[in-house]
């Protein structure tokens, strides 16, 4: 049956070649943690594309709750942790996978850096990898902001003070983030929510899809 | 390899003319024994994602995640304190030399360079070794960096009493404390000036919530007495009996919440 609309589809849309250059290739013994347990180094990255799956799934779960308003967003997530059933699963995967993420980038970016694995050809690879990092960064500051708690609050105010410090583009900044030159409140609340949910992911999104299609191209790299 | 505007096409402009492509060296041409990809590599990935997300589910149960009270911006004795992995930029701000009249510094061109560095690093390095003992420059600087950030993250994270921030910050719904205001304690509560800093609720106000306090009947006699942190000494104002009611009201109404 499978094979049947396998062939039905490949026949119209030729899928074939797709599907070799995403999944028919050969793993090297060198990066094979069967082989060699160090190689164990080499899951880091794939790791982190694991958390980052189920961060955008608890993500999209997260927000059939949410309420994105000063008034509603502690009360929403308050409901969410103590009366929606598995509420607290989900919301707590998407925060510690939060920092399991940054972990598991911090481990990678480790593994590329001393193995030498960003020199020619795979620089751009690289510049793209560590984009990735700091728009994982900026998701970590925008998400911090959106259960409107106290520890939310008052980080954000820190960091829109530190953005408002930087010369020349600093209050601009700090009004394109909060919403207002002033006021930390709602329209900080609405435009950190659009950043993490909309803004940060699709450039995110962009990123990896570049990430790995360089992987692909290039293939990894070779043994010390 | 050509590229650009000269490349030549064979009429199909999906096929060069030039056929002469950058062509990664053939993973069989690295020593040992190749695996295919599909299926068995991806079994055995499969097989360390569900041991890794049995682990991560594990955490996620042990630990829920936390949620303070609803964000109140007239506490102003509240520490803010951002996410743990950016506390080492917000720690490197506290000093003299990257704080203050040297905030630029701190918060622009010492970040600025070690991340630049970091995004251009191909370009810095562009040897052709790859040990790390062979760069010596390049690891060394990279050690010195993963140093610093722990040590900043040590020294912003060490001087918090984390236990107790998030003693004094649990997360209670607005309006939903409802005390017995007909008890013989909330009378001497609100008699005394106990009410003034800490609500009419116990919700706090300028001094903490009494709600989620562990303490103790004798403990609370105590601190209405003598004082505690920035509570002065001498706020209670009445007989022993009364000071016993009010110890045991808000016992009493910790127990109930």
């Amino acid at each position: 049956m499978m094979q049947k609309i396998y062939d039905w589809i490949d026949e119209r849309v030729d899928i074939t070649p797709l599907w070799r250059d995403i999944a028919d290739h050969e793993v090297p013994e060198h990066v094979n943690p069967a082989h060699h347990f160090s190689a164990f180094v080499y899951c880091f990255g794939g790791l982190t594309f694991f958390v980052t799956v189920i961060q955008v799934l608890s993500g999209m779960f997260l927000t059939m709750y949410y309420v994105p308003d000063i008034e509603n967003a502690w009360r929403s997530v308050y409901y969410l942790q103590t009366e929606v059933a598995h509420g607290q699963i989900v919301r707590g995967m998407h925060h510690w996978g939060a920092s399991v993420v940054i972990v598991m980038l911090f481990l990678h970016t480790l593994r590329v850096f001393f193995q030498g694995a960003y020199k020619k050809p795979r620089e751009l690879n690289w510049m793209v990898g560590v984009l990735i990092f700091f728009v994982m960064l900026g998701l970590g500051l925008t998400g911090y902001l959106l259960p409107w708690d106290n520890k939310a609050y008052f980080a954000t105010l820190v960091t829109l003070e530190i953005a408002e410090g930087v010369p020349f583009i600093g209050e601009a900044t700090k009004t394109l983030l909060a919403g207002d030159p002033e006021i930390v409140g709602a329209q900080t609340l609405t435009r950190f929510f659009a950043i993490h949910v909309f803004f940060l992911p699709a450039a995110l999104f962009g990123l990896m899809a570049a990430h790995f299609i360089m992987i692909r191209k290039q293939g990894i790299s070779g043994p010390l | 390899m050509k590229k650009g505007k000269g490349m030549q096409f064979v009429g199909d402009s999906r096929i060069t003319a030039d056929k002469k492509k950058f062509i990664p060296k053939d993973y069989s041409e690295y020593p040992g024994k190749t695996e295919a990809f599909w299926p068995n590599f991806l079994l055995k990935e499969w097989l360390v994602g569900a041991v890794f997300l049995v682990g991560f589910l594990c955490l996620t149960i042990a630990h829920p995640a936390p949620l303070e009270g609803p964000a109140d911006p007239t506490d102003a004795a509240y520490l803010p304190l951002p996410d743990w992995y950016f506390l080492f930029l917000y720690q490197l701000l506290k000093y003299q030399f990257a704080g203050g009249d040297f905030f630029v510094l701190g918060a622009i061109v010492i970040p600025g360079l070690a991340f630049g560095g970091l995004f251009l690093a191909p370009f810095l390095d562009k040897g052709s070794n790859r040990r790390p003992v062979k760069r010596p420059i390049t690891t060394s600087l990279m050690i010195l960096g993963v140093i610093s950030v722990f040590w900043l993250t040590y020294e912003a994270a060490a001087h918090v009493d984390w236990e107790a921030k998030a003693a004094a910050n649990k997360p209670i719904p607005p309006g939903s404390i409802q005390v017995d205001t007909e008890s013989d304690g909330y009378a001497v509560y609100e008699a005394n000036s106990c009410i003034q800093c800490h609500g009419g609720n116990l919700e706090g106000a300028s001094g903490p919530s009494l709600i989620g306090i562990d303490y103790s009947v004798d403990e609370i006699k105590d601190i209405a007495v003598n004082g505690i942190g920035d509570m002065p000494a001498g706020q209670f104002d009445g007989t022993e009996e009364e000071l016993q009611q009010l110890a045991e009201f808000i016992v009493a109404e910790n127990e109930d919440h």
